[in-house]
């Protein structure tokens, strides 16, 4: 887990590999390529590569209209302007149209850092799964954003990838086989169950080797896929342990904390502890900074197993 | 018969079916469906390289109806040109019917685009026509606008957009009919003065009047002519055109003839 790369970074390499295999790949921007990391594709690609400038909703729009003529077009902006301003153009030209639009949502989460809560989305998560037809990734590391974006590419449909700013450790080895819509068991569990996603897949590993001091065996659950979310292996995992942290570089309303709430009322109630952004906003300071203030690290999932493996049964 | 009178005699049809349609679903929009006959009529009998039997052609023509409310100007043009039986405009808005009060590309044939929520439509004619051009295909796209519709910030993003590009086989209609939901555009919000501002935009702007066929016939020819840049033909028409008591009524924007009105205006459009 040394070496460090931002899943943007990653989306970028998977969209550039991508566009030399598939020719009906198309990527769109709008003037923030060298931070969304499409630039490499529109310098290869350039007659495939379409700025769009500071106009998302138009970039969706246009892309609709690219998918339904039969290409595959990659639209790419922070989370931000990509769920927030562009929502309803999302939500008409390509959800419930149905059109196979990908939206490479970078800048995510608090860690976005100094530019501030004006730019950093806590909300994306909840607004895109909540529409029909969406398909939304949150990887983890390098590795599962180029699975995401290959599995992104053969699905016929929209789909949402959501990827950092930052650089984030590579968790998996080159041979891990990204399947849409299955978690993955990174740690076999006995006493609970973290339920990561995001690059707070990585502090849910940190935290489960700090409560291995304290004599408390907790299992990790990746979930690269929102939605469709893996139900049986979030499930399972609850009914193995007996209760669940969930963890998102997310508002805790309606992101992963709230899919798996969902899930686990309807088939398998257990205490739960929600591990997220709070209701409220973010704001400027360095990634590490907000992490530690919005309580996000490995120690604030620590506390929260502690407390909900006191309301077991 | 000439070709005009052709037109004219569909367009007749196509106004009484919007009509027809309208009064058995009891709600809908029949000023700007009305306003927009001619120019709708003149596409699907005129303009577009269409194959009915082959809707995903990809060599078609495309029409994306931006002002999707006028959905059944749309239908009625797809009926009466054979994607689907005429019989089925019957079932405008009602439950199960692949007629949806706006228009859905996932349901029925022959419509290009899902629209309705207004200014998404030019955005998707791009596109598409950014397609045509990668795939070296020599389809071109058309685009109708509602005046009301330029109220959205969208419409004019697309318009800086299509100048960009240079997509000169885009080419775009406002149907300048003078009205929207709340008024008459310049009270509520004026884009006026619309042809000067797509110029501004860098497009190819042609004014007609939108209820003459020659005008209309001349302005798709001019179109076919212009290098470089999209074309915009703003054209003049009246909102409920062809239904004396619905002409230039904001009052029947969005509301369906009763029985006895259909009976009126049918009688009216012979």
């Amino acid at each position: 887990m040394s070496k460090k790369i931002a899943t943007r970074e990653a989306y970028g390499e998977a969209l550039l590999q991508l566009g030399r295999e598939n020719l009906d790949v198309v990527a769109l921007d709008a003037d923030l390529a060298k931070s969304t990391k499409t630039y490499d594709f529109g310098q290869n690609f350039p007659e495939r590569f379409f700025d769009m400038g500071v106009a998302e909703q138009n970039m969706i729009g246009t892309a609709a209209g690219l998918a339904a003529a039969g290409k595959i077009p990659f639209c790419s902006s922070f989370a931000i302007f990509a769920s927030g301003r562009a929502f309803e153009q999302v939500r008409n030209s390509v959800a419930y149209t149905s059109v196979n639009v990908k939206i490479g949502a970078s800048h995510a989460g608090i860690t976005v850092g100094e530019d501030g809560g004006s730019h950093a989305s806590v909300e994306d998560i909840a607004i895109m799964r909540v529409l029909p037809n969406m398909t939304v990734f949150v990887p983890a590391d390098a590795v599962e954003t180029a699975g995401a974006v290959r599995a992104a590419a053969a699905i016929n449909g929209p789909v949402y990838i959501r990827l950092g700013r930052s650089a984030v450790p590579v968790l998996h080895g080159e041979d891990f086989q990204f399947e849409p819509g299955k978690a993955v068991v990174l740690r076999e569990g006995l006493d609970v169950t973290i339920i990561a996603t995001g690059i707070m897949v990585v502090a849910a590993l940190e935290a489960v080797d700090q409560l291995e001091a304290k004599g408390i065996r907790a299992g990790v659950l990746d979930i690269h896929t929102i939605k469709p979310i893996d139900v049986d292996a979030i499930v399972n995992a609850a009914r193995k342990t007996g209760a669940v942290v969930t963890a998102e570089e997310h508002s805790i309303i309606g992101g992963l904390g709230g899919a798996v709430a969902e899930a686990l009322v309807e088939h398998c109630p257990v205490p739960l502890k929600r591990v997220g952004i709070p209701d409220q906003f973010g704001e400027s300071g360095t990634p590490a900074e907000l992490l530690e203030k919005f309580g996000l690290t490995p120690g604030h999932i620590v506390a929260a197993v502690e407390e909900v493996i006191t309301r077991k049964a | 018969m000439g070709e005009i009178e052709e037109l004219q005699k569909k367009a007749k049809e196509i106004r009484k079916h919007i009509i027809k349609m309208l009064g058995e679903a009891g709600s809908g929009h029949p000023g700007g469906s009305l306003s927009a006959a001619d120019i709708v009529t003149t596409l699907y009998f005129h303009e577009l390289r269409l194959d009915p039997s082959r809707p995903d052609w990809p060599d078609r023509d495309r029409f994306v109806l931006s002002k999707g409310h006028a959905a059944p100007v749309l239908y009625a043009a797809l009926a009466e040109r054979g994607f689907f039986p005429v019989e089925e405009l019957m079932t405008l808005r009602k439950l199960g019917s692949r007629l949806q009060g706006h228009p859905d590309m996932r349901k029925l044939p022959g419509v290009e685009m899902s629209t309705g929520s207004l200014g998404q439509g030019l955005a998707a004619a791009n596109g598409m026509a950014l397609a045509g051009r990668l795939d070296q295909r020599d389809y071109r796209v058309y685009v109708m606008l509602g005046d009301g519709e330029l109220d959205e910030g969208m419409v004019w993003e697309a318009a800086m957009a299509a100048a960009h590009y240079q997509l000169d086989h885009v080419v775009a209609f406002v149907d300048h009919n003078g009205f929207q939901i709340d008024g008459p555009i310049t009270e509520v919000m004026s884009p006026e003065p619309v042809a000067d501002k797509w110029r501004a935009f860098g497009w190819h702007v042609i004014n007609i009047n939108g209820h003459d066929f020659k005008q209309i016939l001349d302005a798709l020819a001019e179109a076919k002519t212009v290098k470089g840049k999209p074309t915009m033909i703003v054209a003049e028409t009246i909102k409920g055109k062809g239904v004396s008591f619905m002409e230039n009524q904001v009052n029947w924007h969005g509301v369906a003839p009763k029985p006895d009105e259909v009976q009126r205006a049918l009688a009216e459009l012979g």
